[in-house]
């Protein structure tokens, strides 16, 4: 069942309201814009779709247009994050911090500089563009760098918490968000718990512990609902911070489950499957299924074709937890 | 920024002098190191350290400095010898350079150093970071000018020309950009590598007033800095001529010593030539 402590979404199942996660970033950014005069924002000519132009509205002495040059969004941000900025760069993720990595690592992540990188467009959902404009690998890349912090919200609300937030980190953050729209899983009164993760569905003797992070967590959530009324019980939890990872509570459930499933709309080399796999290596081995990208690039489609054609879907989840259930018993 | 009267123009090139020598026995000890671009703006640094830059060495992070910026971080050995003479740190812990546990890492990094402004090493980076600070100042309303030291070499990168673009397009006057134009890089002259010219002219189509000068003469250096910031309505670049190498005859204008340190007996000779430079200042 879901966790009835989290004040989730109870009409998921049934009738699910859609939000694209990244109107939750643009929400954050004007409320952010109004609080607090040291939050500045730019983007390099894509101002809509990463959904900055509300704040841009509101604030043009604070938005800054860069063109089409991500290294320069990313430099100029540094520049900004070391005096007395707080800055947000909005680009998509394929090219910041794809394109502009080595800017980061030297400019934001060796600088320590107060940067908060929104990558956009994440994941194969980003559907018709096609492959070149799906980041698939951006946890890999950010995740490694020292002396960041690494969000991934499931939704519009938690989206617009995790935006919030990290303007009161102090230090580099990456926020990736994703295009389409998705169900609403959590509701205003979800308490946002940084740095934690959170149990979103509940079963009293659990059987695996399923591990999602981003909007993939919807697709969590069915696979446990159906595999419930197959007898099997699970355990679905919202890895919304990748780093620092919450690895005293991976652990503890884990070790209560015996195995679990990692899913991800990202590759399954270097985002939250290898994050969990890093985890119980050293605390607790145990047998462990990646949902995601298996190194391979996806295609044009639509966002739910994808997602089936990737074997991504509930039902590759349901089938991931009855075989990691089955290697954990030989 | 005070008169720059005849006695000061001296106590400068005293000041290069000093820095030349820091620079030849740091690489020495170090065994490693960039020489030929460190001894040529030698005298760019003493300018700003010791009568360009509004800085106070005993409080770093005073919010009312200028910055200075440096993009090409592989010339470092000048800015932490000038550092170093203007007490922001010991003068002995120039002999750490490179060395485990120091400050002063082999390019710089801000959070090791109080006094440096950014990180840089990987080229191209430092303009865009300048304009960062600028922007930061000017929505502050701070008087704070930003200087930032790049390389001819570095022209080539493609984040420079979007940076020069950028500064271009907002008219930031409270940036000042000098090109260290030494005319060498690792691989060879820069016109046989990747030719730059017309450099000014490039500048120039980008929206940015262009001043050239001999960054090895103090007083034009100087002189031009506050013609740059006269400048009110656009950035300024100072494509400041400089022989690589400078002060050291063997090392002069030849691209091998961009990224070489001086074996112990070429540091003896070198010293001893710059030895002779500073007594003809006395």
């Amino acid at each position: 069942m879901l966790n009835p402590y989290l004040h989730l979404n109870e009409d998921i199942f049934t009738k699910s309201d859609l939000k694209p996660v990244r109107d939750g970033f643009g929400e954050a950014l004007v409320e952010l814009g109004k609080k607090n005069p040291k939050v500045v924002v730019l983007t390099a000519d894509l101002k809509e779709s990463t959904r900055c132009e509300e704040f841009a509205k509101e604030f043009p002495d604070r938005f800054f247009e860069v063109g089409v040059a991500e290294q320069n969004l990313a430099a100029i941000a540094a520049g900004l994050g070391v005096s007395q900025k707080i800055p947000f760069i909005c680009s998509y993720a394929v090219f910041s911090p794809g394109k502009n990595w080595e800017t980061i690592r030297t400019t934001i992540a060796y600088n320590n500089s107060n940067v908060k990188i929104a990558g956009h467009h994440a994941g194969i959902v980003t559907g018709a563009d096609g492959a070149t404009h799906q980041a698939t690998e951006d946890l890999a890349i950010v995740r490694s760098l020292p002396n960041f912090t690494v969000f991934i919200p499931c939704d519009a609300l938690e989206a617009k918490k995790i935006t919030l937030e990290s303007a009161r980190i102090i230090g580099p953050v990456y926020l990736r968000f994703s295009r389409e729209k998705t169900p609403l899983i959590t509701s205003e009164n979800t308490p946002f718990a940084p740095t934690k993760v959170q149990i979103f569905w509940t079963s009293s003797k659990p059987q695996v512990a399923i591990f999602a992070t981003g909007h993939m967590l919807y697709y969590a959530l069915l696979a446990a609902k159906n595999l419930e009324k197959e007898k099997i019980q699970t355990l679905v939890v919202n890895v919304s911070t990748i780093k620092p990872v919450d690895e005293n509570m991976v652990t503890q459930i884990v070790k209560k489950c015996g195995a679990g499933v990692t899913v991800e709309d990202h590759q399954v080399i270097g985002g939250l499957g290898s994050t969990i796999s890093e985890i119980l290596a050293k605390n607790f081995p145990a047998p462990l299924e990646f949902i995601g990208l298996q190194n391979t690039f996806a295609q044009s489609g639509e966002a739910k074709e994808l997602i089936k054609k990737y074997k991504m879907d509930e039902t590759a989840i349901m089938e991931a937890a009855k075989k990691v259930i089955a290697r954990k018993h030989h | 920024m005070e008169n720059l009267t005849p006695e000061k123009v001296t106590q400068l090139k005293v000041k290069a002098n000093q820095i030349r020598k820091l620079i030849i026995e740091m690489l020495e000890k170090a065994g490693s190191g960039h020489a030929a671009g460190s001894l040529g703006t030698a005298d760019i640094f003493a300018s700003f350290y010791f009568h360009i830059l509004k800085h106070d060495p005993k409080n770093p992070d005073w919010e009312e400095r200028d910055k200075l910026v440096l993009s090409n971080g592989h010339i470092c050995p000048a800015q932490y010898a000038a550092m170093a003479l203007s007490d922001y740190f010991p003068l002995e812990e120039l002999w750490t350079l490179r060395k485990i546990g120091s400050r002063l890492q082999g390019h710089p990094h801000r959070t090791s150093l109080p006094g440096l402004e950014t990180t840089s090493g990987p080229l191209g980076e430092g303009i865009s970071q300048a304009i960062g600070m600028a922007l930061s100042a000017k929505l502050d309303g701070k008087a704070t000018q930003i200087y930032v030291i790049a390389s001819d070499g570095e022209q080539e990168e493609g984040n420079t020309w979007e940076a020069v673009m950028f500064a271009g397009k907002n008219r930031l006057a409270n940036f000042t950009l000098i090109i260290d134009r030494n005319n060498i890089q690792i691989d060879g002259q820069t016109e046989d590598v990747m030719p730059l010219e017309p450099l000014k002219d490039k500048y120039l189509s980008f929206n940015w007033n262009v001043i050239e000068a001999d960054g090895n003469n103090i007083e034009e250096f100087v002189g031009v800095i506050e013609k740059a910031l006269a400048e009110k309505n656009k950035p300024t670049v100072i494509i400041a001529k400089t022989i690589p190498g400078k002060g050291v005859s063997f090392m002069e204008n030849d691209f091998r010593w961009h990224g070489k340190a001086p074996n112990k007996d070429e540091a003896e000779r070198a010293l001893i030539e710059l030895k002779i430079i500073e007594k003809n200042y006395a």
